[in-house]
């Protein structure tokens, strides 16, 4: 089956200037896609070329099967887009506006008002609606493009930084929208969030100088990680000796840092090869020692450095 | 054409929503009435005729329609919003048209406000109603080929104020090529029916003649030409800029 996004080989230049290069993915029904990179990676020009404001120097983009430069009306009705930075007209209000959108999307009288007060509630804009766009705080501001972007309930979602200047509170709001919405739809958002794509996302995209550099599920790429399979081990200060004498005794362990002493605590990180499990004869060991142990845990890999190291070799290599 | 109502619609609500229509209103009654009663001399001639009040608005238009069409799509594309516009389901030409409407049924608006002027000639003596009716006419379509010149203007850039400059040079080359100036460069040189041409091709010959009571098919066709070709070039110059 034709997956709902295709993005096939996308080239993008501005003059001198490669913004998107050879960009291909695919994203399935179900599936929420995090768009990463580095600032003028190319996120915001890929989804601007996916929702049929640019035009590609090279390849093709498809939302439900429709080209989006050959059919690009087809192609944008079954497409919910939030482009950069929630443009809004600050003229208006926000019922006036998303009216306006689901006039143009060929919502009709009782429809139409339902679409609207539905996408309202789910924004938690009820409070606003009256309020011309032009006085509302970012946030807000934020909110009623989301709501706009949800409005006809389209296949496809685009959302360029959905939740950038959001309260805590709704960002998890609209984490759970996204994570209620993916079931039945394709979604693409981009953002600096690293949490968030761990929260949300099924899959991550990370693009760097116009290119991709990595694609996977984020706890996949978590694990490239230098810290993944580090366990920390914190025993009382006394006790340090006789740890690192047990953890000499576990087998696999390619590297064991020195004890750091942080007050009255010592703690030990070591490091397991490859992806092999070593916590429980780890923990065997000093227990058999009799140490105390106050902490024990596996580090998980942190999206954090997997982003800077996969965005750094791309940097060197350019 | 669904959607072209429906851009026309939201075109013409930013219109009233915003303070440059009062303004726009209040300086365009202003400025006609002051022209015709003082330039024209319209009370003091005793004739009941409105030929003085609507032989200024060429030169009303000139500067009041750019400031009309300036923000069409330079506001658009300066605020970032033509991104949202032009990603939504509609066709660019739907837009294009839907712009151009708003923008001339806001300078029809103004001229109906004008009425108050016709009511009153009618009331001092016995004018020639025909001929005033069709100089509204002439003044809506000369009015309506400013503004697709000024929407061209604005779509070439973000900036409003160079928007109104090069729409305001469109207009004005529009207007000038019948006018004496232009007919003496030509003469002497040009062949008769080059001169013709370029003397046909004035917004100001044209408006004349409608304003004088001739609504002939040459004329109506020269503005309906002016209309079209400004919004085909609307067009183009909008997938032209996409960056
Ligand atoms: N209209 C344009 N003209 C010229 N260059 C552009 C244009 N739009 C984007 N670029 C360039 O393309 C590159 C990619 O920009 P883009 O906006 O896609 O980055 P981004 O990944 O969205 O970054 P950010 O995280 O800052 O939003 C940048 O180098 C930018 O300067
Ligand atoms: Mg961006």
């Amino acid at each position: 089956m034709e997956p709902l996004i295709r993005i096939d080989r996308l080239t993008k230049l501005f003059g001198p200037i490669e913004a998107v290069r050879d960009v291909s993915f695919s994203v399935d029904r179900g599936e929420v896609v995090g768009l990463l990179g580095p600032n003028g990676a190319g996120k915001s020009t890929t989804l601007k070329l996916l929702a049929g404001y640019l035009a590609p120097t090279s390849g093709s983009a498809s939302v439900c099967g429709h080209d989006v430069v050959a059919s690009p009306l087809a192609a944008r009705r079954s497409l919910g887009y939030l482009p950069e930075g929630a443009p809004l007209y600050d003229e208006m209000t926000p019922s006036g506006f998303l009216d306006f959108v689901a006039r143009v999307r060929r919502l009709d009288g009782r429809a139409r008002r339902d679409a609207v007060a539905a996408a309202a509630r789910r924004l938690q804009l009820d409070g606003v609606l009256r309020q011309p766009i032009g006085t509302l705080s970012k946030g807000f501001r934020r909110r009623v493009g989301l709501a706009q972007a949800i409005l006809l309930d389209p296949e496809v979602l685009v959302l360029d930084e959905p939740t950038d200047g959001l309260d805590p509170t709704q960002k998890h709001e609209v984490r759970a929208l996204l994570r209620e919405m993916a079931g039945r739809k394709a979604v693409i958002v981009s953002t600096h969030n690293l949490d968030e794509v761990e929260a949300v996302c099924t899959r991550a995209v990370v693009i760097a100088a116009g290119r991709v550099v990595a694609d996977g599920a984020p706890a996949a790429l978590a694990t490239r990680s230098a810290r993944h399979n580090v366990i920390c081990i914190r025993v009382a200060r006394e006790h340090a000796a006789s740890a690192m004498d047990a953890i000499g005794t576990v087998p696999g362990l390619v590297a064991v840092d020195r004890p750091a002493a942080t007050g009255d605590d010592t703690e030990i990180r070591v490091m397991a090869g490859g992806d092999a499990d070593l916590r429980a004869p780890l923990h065997r060991a000093l227990v058999d020692r009799e140490v105390a142990v106050l902490e024990f845990w596996r580090e998980p890999g942190r999206m954090e450095d997997v982003f800077r190291q996969l965005t750094r070799q791309v940097g060197e290599v350019v | 054409m669904r959607n072209l109502a429906v851009i026309a619609r939201r075109e013409l609500a930013a219109y009233f929503g915003a303070p440059l229509a009062y303004v726009f209103i209040v300086v365009f009654l202003a400025m006609s009435g002051a022209l015709t009663f003082k330039v024209g001399y319209l009370l003091e001639t005793g004739v009941a005729e409105l030929g003085a009040f609507f032989r200024f608005h060429p030169w009303l238009y000139l500067f009041l329609m750019p400031a009309i069409g300036m923000r069409l799509w330079a506001e658009e594309r300066k605020t970032g919003t033509l991104e949202f516009l032009m990603t939504l389901p509609v066709t660019p030409v739907e837009t294009v048209i839907g712009k151009f409407l708003a923008a001339w049924i806001f300078a029809g608006v103004a001229l109906v406000l004008t009425v108050p002027v016709w009511i009153t000639v009618n009331w001092l003596g016995d004018p020639d109603n025909g001929v005033i009716v069709a100089s509204y006419l002439a003044s809506w379509l000369l009015a309506g080929g400013f503004l697709a010149l000024s929407a061209c203007a604005s779509a070439m850039t973000g900036n409003q104020v160079i928007a109104f400059v090069v729409g305001a040079t469109l207009c004005f080359l529009a207007m000038m090529s019948g006018v004496d100036i232009v007919r003496t460069a030509f003469e002497g040189w040009a062949p008769g029916w080059m001169i013709d041409t370029v003397v046909s091709l004035s917004a100001l010959n044209n408006f004349e003649t409608i304003s004088q009571g001739v609504i002939d098919a040459r004329t109506l066709v020269y503005f309906v030409s002016l209309i079209v070709l400004g919004l085909v070039a609307n067009c183009a110059i909008l997938e032209f800029r996409k960056p």
